[in-house]
Formats: C-alpha cells, sequence, structure tokens
C-alpha cells in the first residue's frame, strides 16, 4: 500500500537546474529513503521486459526526515487589510449569487469577519441554504438568518445592512425568477448590538471566511460554491436593496469582468481596494446580466461578470520542499524519478531531464505528453459516472493507488471529474501529487509511454526528451534543430503554442512520428505563469461533462476552447488522421493496403511480407489497433498526396465510432456496422522536405515490447525512425 | 404492465465462452443492462498483484469513502474474474442464480 506521496516544483529541468521535492509522509515511518531512478518501460507487464528502473548516485539519496503535509482546497478572494474595511461601523453589503450547493453547510460570501468571531462581518448562506448575516461581537457571533432557503443554480441578489447606531440589522433576497410555490424571496430584520467594529481586522474575504489568521487557503473557512458577482460595500445602512456605484459612503464595488485572465480582483471603488484569487477559482464565467447574444466573453465583458468558486478547488498543494536536486551536466535527457520508499510500495517522482540549453545530445526527440498527463492526472475511475463501464467495454480496473488517491479527496480530481457541486472540472495543476503519472498505473497515455522508451533503449536509439509545457513556454524554439519528433500514444491536449511549434517544426522539414491514437484533440490553455491546464468542454466530442452555454472561450487565452475540429484546425491537418472510434474491449491488428507498396512508403515495410499482419500481439488490449483509433478523411483536412498505408477494421460493437461524426443519432454506432470504426496509418510527405508518420492508434507502442521488442510493431516503427533521422530530403513524385 | 421474460441461460454460456468478443445482439443488450448499473454498488477489479491478479471489488459511489473488497473472489486470469461479476449480475438483474451457477461463487463473495 502507497505511503507516502510527492511532487516536484518542476517537470522537466535542465543540467545546472535545480528541482526541488516536495514530500507528504501518508502513513508508515517518518524517516523515508529517497534515490535517483531512470526509468525507461514503466509497466511490470506480466508479459513485458519489466519495470525498468535504473538507479544513479544523486546528492539527495539517503534518508530524510519526513512529515504529513495537507493540501487546503477551496477556491476565494482575499483582500488584505485596508484602513477602509478596518474602519467599518454601519454597513451594507449586496452580492448576486448563482448557488450550486445550497444547503450543503454553512458558506461564506462577503466576509470581514476576524478568526474569533469577535468582529467584522459575513454575508452568508446557512446550513439551509437560506442567506445568513454574521455579526461579531465580542460575546461571540451574532447571527440574523432569512429562514428561506435559496434555490439552486438560479440568479438571486442577495445583501444586509446593520446601522451601528440603531443596532438595526437587516438582509434580504431578491430572486430574479420567482415560482409561486417555489418563491424564496425573503427579508429579515432584528435588533443587533448597537456600535460594533464590523470591518474585523480590515481583511476582506469573498467565498470564504477567514478560520485563521493569512489570506492563504489553509486559513479560509467556509468556502461558498457557486457563482458569485459584483460584490459592494458601503459604510452606511441604506434603505433599499441595492448598493448604487455612486453611494456617497461606498468602501468597495469588485468588478470580476475586469483582468478576467488574471488572479488579480479589481475594485472600481476610489479606495481601489483591489485583491487577488486563491486556488484559482474559474473566471470568464457568465454572470446575471448574460442574454446569449454573446458568447465570447472579451466582446461583451459585462455579461461575464461571474467567478465560479468550488470548495474544492486546487491550484497549488504549497507544500514545503524536503530536498533538492541540481541536475549533473553528464546526466542523460530521459525520464527520471526521486524515488521514495518508508513503505512496502515506492513512491516515484517523475521528472524530465533535457539536454543542456542550447544543445541537442540527439537527432531525435520525444514529446512527453503532459498536458494529457496532466488533463487525467488524479483520475477517478471510482468517480465516473455508470456510462463508464459501458464505454470500456470491460469491467474497470483499479491499481493499489486508485484507492490511496480515494482516501484523499483533497488532491484533486481530473479534467475527467465533476466538482462536488456538480460542475465539470476545468483546471488541472500538477502542483501536487498525481498518483496516476507513476509506473504501473491504468494511465495508459502515461504508463504506455514507457513502452517506447524501453524500446528506444533496447535498440541504442538515444533520444532527447521535451514536455508539452516546454513546447508551450518555448515555442519552436524547443524543438530547434531536432530532425525527428516522436509522439506519445495519447497526445491528446494540445494548446495553441503547442500545436504551432510542431506546426513550425514540420514546416522547418522536421520529420513527426505521431505514435498514437486520439491526439491533437482538446484544445487547452496553460495558465501564463502557472503550471496549470484550462479545458472548455464546449460543444461537441466525447465528453465527460459539458461547459454551460456561453462559457466555451477560455478565461487565460481568450481563445474558443474545446475540439480542434471544431475551431477548423482538425489533427488530420497535422498528422494526416484524426480520432475516429474507441473501445477498451479488444485490439486489432493492421493489414497493409495497395498503397504500402508505393516507392514513397515502401521503406515503411521492408523486411515485411506483402501480406503479412501486422501487430496482432500487444499488451494493451492485444492488438496493435485499439482503445482509440484515427482515420483519415480528406474532408478533414487529411494531405491529398498522404498514402494510407495500411488499416485495421473488424472490431467489435464496442468499438464506437465518435459522436463528432453522428450528426444525428442513428445506430451505426459500432466496428460490425459503421465504415467509420477503423484505424488508418498513414504517411506524408510535408512541403519541407519533411514527412510525417501516423500509427492512429493509442495501442500500437504496447506492442512494441512483445516478444522482446522484437516483431513487425517494433520493425515498422523502426524502419521509419531510420529513415526519419537520415537528413536525405523527402521529395515525392509519381514516378519516384 | 408486462414483464420481460427471462433471458436464455445461452446468453451466460456465450459470455463465460468469451467474454472479449463480438457478442451476439441479445448478449449485447443484457451486458448493457449489467453495465448501466448505478456507481454505488457496482463491481469492478483490482489489481492486486500487476496484471497478474484481481480481485473483485463494489464501487461505494460516494467519493471518499472505501470500496468494498471481496479477497476470495481473486483470480489469475482476468476471463475468469469477468466471469464471476457476470453470474452475480445475472442473480442481481434476473432474480435467480444461473444453472450453471460456479458452486462456490456466493460462498466467496460473502467470506
Amino acid at each position: 500500500m502507497k505511503t507516502i506521496a510527492g511532487y516536484s516544483d518542476r517537470l522537466s529541468v535542465r543540467p545546472g537546474e535545480t528541482i526541488a521535492f516536495k514530500v507528504s509522509v501518508e502513513t508508515g515511518p517518518a524517516t523515508y529513503n529517497a534515490s535517483l531512478v531512470r526509468l525507461f518501460n514503466v509497466d511490470d507487464h506480466r508479459d513485458g521486459p519489466g519495470l525498468q528502473e535504473r538507479p544513479l548516485p544523486a546528492s539527495f539519496a539517503g534518508p530524510h526526515r519526513g512529515r504529513q503535509q495537507p493540501i487546503p482546497n477551496g477556491s476565494h478572494v482575499a483582500i488584505a487589510r485596508r484602513p477602509p474595511l478596518a474602519a467599518l461601523g454601519s454597513f451594507s453589503v449586496t452580492a448576486t449569487l448563482w448557488p450550486t450547493l445550497p444547503g450543503q453547510g454553512r458558506q461564506a460570501l462577503v466576509s470581514t469577519l476576524s478568526p474569533g468571531q469577535t468582529s467584522g462581518f459575513a454575508l452568508g448562506l446557512d446550513e439551509t441554504g437560506a442567506v445568513a448575516l454574521t455579526l461579531g461581537t465580542p460575546g461571540g457571533p451574532w447571527t440574523l438568518g432569512s429562514g428561506r432557503p435559496l434555490l439552486e443554480r438560479e440568479w438571486v441578489l442577495v445583501g444586509a445592512s446593520y446601522d451601528a447606531d440603531s443596532g438595526q440589522a437587516r438582509l434580504w433576497q431578491r430572486p430574479r425568477n420567482r415560482y409561486p410555490l417555489a418563491d424564496s424571496t425573503a427579508d429579515g430584520a432584528a435588533a443587533a448590538p448597537v456600535g460594533l467594529a464590523t470591518g474585523g481586522d480590515g481583511d476582506l474575504t469573498f467565498a470564504a471566511q477567514r478560520g485563521a489568521d493569512g489570506s492563504a487557503p489553509a486559513a479560509m473557512r467556509a468556502h461558498y460554491n457557486g457563482k458569485l458577482e459584483a460584490p459592494r460595500l458601503t459604510g452606511r445602512a441604506v434603505a433599499d436593496d441595492s448598493i448604487a456605484p455612486d453611494d456617497p459612503a461606498l468602501v468597495g464595488a469588485w468588478d470580476f469582468s475586469r483582468d478576467m485572465a488574471s488572479e488579480t480582483i479589481t475594485d472600481l471603488s476610489p479606495n481601489a481596494l483591489h485583491g487577488r484569487t486563491w486556488n484559482l477559482p474559474l473566471r470568464a464565467m457568465k454572470g446575471s446580466a448574460w442574454t446569449g447574444q454573446w458568447h465570447d466573453w472579451r466582446a461583451q465583458p459585462a455579461h461575464y461578470g461571474a467567478i465560479h468558486f468550488h470548495d474544492d478547488d486546487l491550484a497549488d498543494a504549497g507544500w514545503e520542499t524536503d530536498f533538492t536536486f541540481t541536475v549533473p551536466n553528464e546526466l542523460p535527457s530521459g525520464l527520471y524519478a526521486a524515488r521514495l520508499e518508508n513503505g512496502d510500495e515506492a513512491e516515484h517522482v517523475v521528472f524530465y531531464v533535457r539536454p543542456p540549453r542550447g544543445r541537442r545530445t540527439s537527432d531525435a526527440v520525444f514529446l512527453a505528453s503532459t498536458a494529457t498527463y496532466m488533463a487525467y492526472g488524479n483520475y477517478r475511475v471510482m468517480n465516473r459516472s455508470r456510462l463508464y463501464e459501458l464505454y470500456l467495454g470491460v469491467l474497470p480496473e483499479l491499481v493499489p493507488s486508485d484507492l490511496f488517491l480515494n482516501e484523499r479527496p483533497t488532491y484533486g480530481d481530473s479534467l475527467y471529474s465533476l466538482h462536488r457541486d456538480g460542475s465539470g472540472t476545468a483546471l488541472s495543476t500538477r502542483l501536487r501529487p498525481i498518483v496516476n503519472m507513476r509506473p504501473n498505473t491504468t494511465l495508459s497515455a502515461f504508463n504506455d509511454d514507457g513502452f517506447l522508451l524501453g524500446w528506444l533503449d533496447a535498440i541504442g536509439q538515444g533520444v532527447d526528451v521535451v514536455t508539452d509545457e516546454d513546447l508551450e513556454r518555448e515555442g519552436a524554439a524547443a524543438l530547434a534543430g531536432y530532425r525527428v519528433l516522436l509522439t506519445g500514444n495519447h497526445p491528446e491536449y494540445t494548446s495553441t503554442g503547442m500545436w504551432d511549434a510542431i506546426q513550425g517544426f514540420l514546416d522547418d522539414g522536421g520529420r513527426l512520428l505521431y505514435l498514437g491514437g486520439n491526439g491533437f484533440f482538446w484544445r487547452v490553455a496553460w495558465h501564463p505563469t502557472l503550471p496549470v491546464i484550462e479545458l472548455r468542454r464546449a460543444e461537441d466530442g466525447s465528453r465527460p461533462w459539458e461547459a454551460e452555454p456561453g462559457e466555451y472561450s477560455m478565461a487565460w487565452s481568450g481563445e474558443y476552447g474545446g475540439m480542434w475540429r471544431r475551431c477548423d484546425r482538425t489533427p488530420n491537418q497535422l498528422v494526416g488522421t484524426g480520432f475516429a472510434a474507441s473501445g477498451l474491449d479488444i485490439g486489432r491488428p493492421f493489414r497493409r493496403r495497395p498503397e504500402s507498396t508505393d516507392p514513397r512508403a515502401a521503406f515503411i515495410f521492408e523486411g515485411l511480407a506483402a501480406d503479412e499482419v501486422i501487430g496482432d500481439f500487444g499488451l494493451l488490449l492485444g492488438g496493435a489497433a485499439g482503445y482509440e483509433i484515427d482515420r483519415a478523411d480528406r474532408l478533414l483536412g487529411t494531405p491529398p498526396h498522404a498514402l494510407i498505408v495500411a488499416e485495421a477494421t473488424g472490431f467489435t460493437d464496442n468499438m464506437v465510432v465518435v459522436k463528432e461524426d453522428m450528426p444525428a443519432t442513428n445506430w451505426l454506432l459500432g466496428g460490425s456496422d459503421n465504415p467509420l470504426v477503423r484505424a488508418d496509418m498513414l504517411f506524408f510527405e510535408t512541403p519541407a522536405g519533411g514527412a510525417v508518420f501516423s500509427a492512429s492508434s493509442i495501442s500500437w507502442s504496447a506492442a512494441l515490447p512483445c516478444n522482446g521488442f522484437d516483431n513487425n510493431v517494433a520493425r515498422i516503427t523502426g524502419n521509419v525512425l531510420r529513415r526519419f533521422l537520415d537528413p536525405a530530403p523527402f521529395t515525392p513524385s509519381k514516378e519516384s | 404492465m408486462t414483464t420481460e421474460p427471462a433471458p436464455d441461460e445461452t446468453l451466460a454460456r456465450e459470455f463465460k465462452a468469451d467474454p472479449l468478443a463480438q457478442h451476439s445482439p441479445n448478449l449485447q443488450a443484457l451486458l448493457r443492462r449489467f453495465r448501466g448499473e448505478p456507481v454505488a454498488g457496482k463491481y469492478a477489479l483490482l489489481r492486486t498483484r500487476h496484471t497478474r491478479e484481481w480481485t473483485v471489488v463494489q464501487f461505494s459511489g460516494v467519493k471518499g469513502e472505501p470500496l468494498t473488497l471481496h479477497p476470495r473472489l481473486a483470480f489469475t486470469d482476468w476471463r475468469a474474474a469477468e466471469w464471476a461479476v457476470f453470474q452475480l449480475r445475472w442473480r442481481r438483474h434476473i432474480g435467480r442464480p444461473l444453472s450453471f451457477e460456479d458452486a462456490d461463487l456466493m460462498g466467496r463473495l460473502g467470506a
């Protein structure tokens, strides 16, 4: 059983650079042993080469004293200690809400309450979901509630006021929609103690209240779930239900539609009580003013004045560093891990070593699909919908780390999960332990990329490594000088910067081996500075959740999110094939097509018989075509000169066509009756003398290790790699 | 109200013969029913030894709550694990055991 977990501040590091490791001893002895290992094949499959883990000396090797480190969840806004807040006596506060979990615990909306609740105020929801005002008094909290719960996912203006001279307190709920038998309109009034200091310590928070000193997540309590819009605060008790922007005693008027691509919160009042968000609540969310006329927050920011807060948001676990490692110059580029042990199951905190800056140590570079690993990070099999097993076509399989993860909700979720309030998880950070980005897990994208690294090692082919994050931050320069780029088996999540870097590499004559399936499918955006990706599951594609109408554009980039195919950038344009079908029961072999004998493609099949069945074996589903597969389609952008050199068909009905290829619901779903359910192995040359080879199947690389890496999948991959490494340009002609 | 007739046990024999195949339309329909169960109480497999041993488990359906392990329903053949779960689901959905149910199935489940 897993007893220890960790993560690092960076995922790729060059010689001379330093990486910091953060460790939590969850159970077992406090002293753990750390060591450095280089990893190749990371799956101990009974029919494979075994876990390939090579110990190396490292400065940090040896025993370390650890401790448990908590992960504070939940997002909020904090405005640090400011005089206009500290001086507050009489006041009124308003905000517009769209609550998603009313009635599930006390939730703070706007709060200056001191941690001891002896001063300050909090406007929030009580345990029943009704609006409540809490005033801190020297004798403890004084509370007034409306007694009428708010409706879930309905816009409502809420407010409260307090007159310090008379002690009169009141509150109100003004729902936008009123229903005859479920009207949540309410008012409340009562006499509170006079003369209270309602500014607390001068700290203001939205969507949580302070339970301890400080502004960071660990100090927060009573997180709010739902959208919050336009909080306003004035230093007098207003007579009506709203606070005008030119209120004579205005303390603050916060406009969340400003700086939506950042953590900055802007106050429009003269006090300039600006703040910041913590744990990345979701911004560029439509507010109460949204009409459906505008779907892009940049076109009409005023319609996007809401922030969606979740009590399980997480941007950064914030653990203390246990040890650091400065990468020595002689360490080859590759996949490594800090191996941590205090029990019977080691933790591997994986990271990638790149070559020294400005140098290549190979003509070939492997692109680690770290955006995809993050998208699936802490994928909770047990938290999936009832449809999950139908999607698989077999019983879901768990590994022990899934049990460890299940016991730790604070570790956060994957982009396949729902928040506790049922809204989709749109952000994923790697500043937390990602327990499935480890050896021997069911995250095929990471786990099976080890089969490729193991094969490259077995044939003596050194490769440099670059990560998705490097592509995003450095652009095409990250690939400059390389002749060959190899992808992993599932480069599904791609930002514009990553896409442009790969396209730029091809435009410069680079050669690309796309050794996967369902690649370049979802468009994501990277946070400008943090290692966090944003995804909007927009209007099409196989979606575990759906973004709300009007919320298809990402906050951090402003780009329309969702499927690349709907952005008129199709994977077919980049690699010749695009997602066709998925089914996780059995894989199928490829069979050569007549185009495979075209002189342009003959090098691919050197050493194979003309009728040789390709990949009727494999460690994933028993066939080299399977799991998720891609097909060529001229109308989707497959280059007209591309050669479909082999194809795999004959899948079961559990291999189901992608829904974007189903204009209207119909019964032509599965492999037995839909001709679109197939994998097309494809090759084409680029105008700059480069070329692309697409395996078009996730299970391709899991066939590489079979028979000691000696098989026709390995032979084909080797043939392509060898020719792609040859600097002779690809110059297709009809006579060639 | 009509009562759906119990499916023919030949469907169970078809599944037992090969849980991974292009199944007959009737077996596909039955499997959709079995596999579409709510998450709470749903069966799954835990790799108790990586790709060497699978143990039948049941989901709690609630994030953070432990699942139920059935340590005596552990199999070194993944197909045998699928077959065990199929038999359990037959009981649950059809309302009676298969006439050729594994003799020790329920004993191993309850242990």
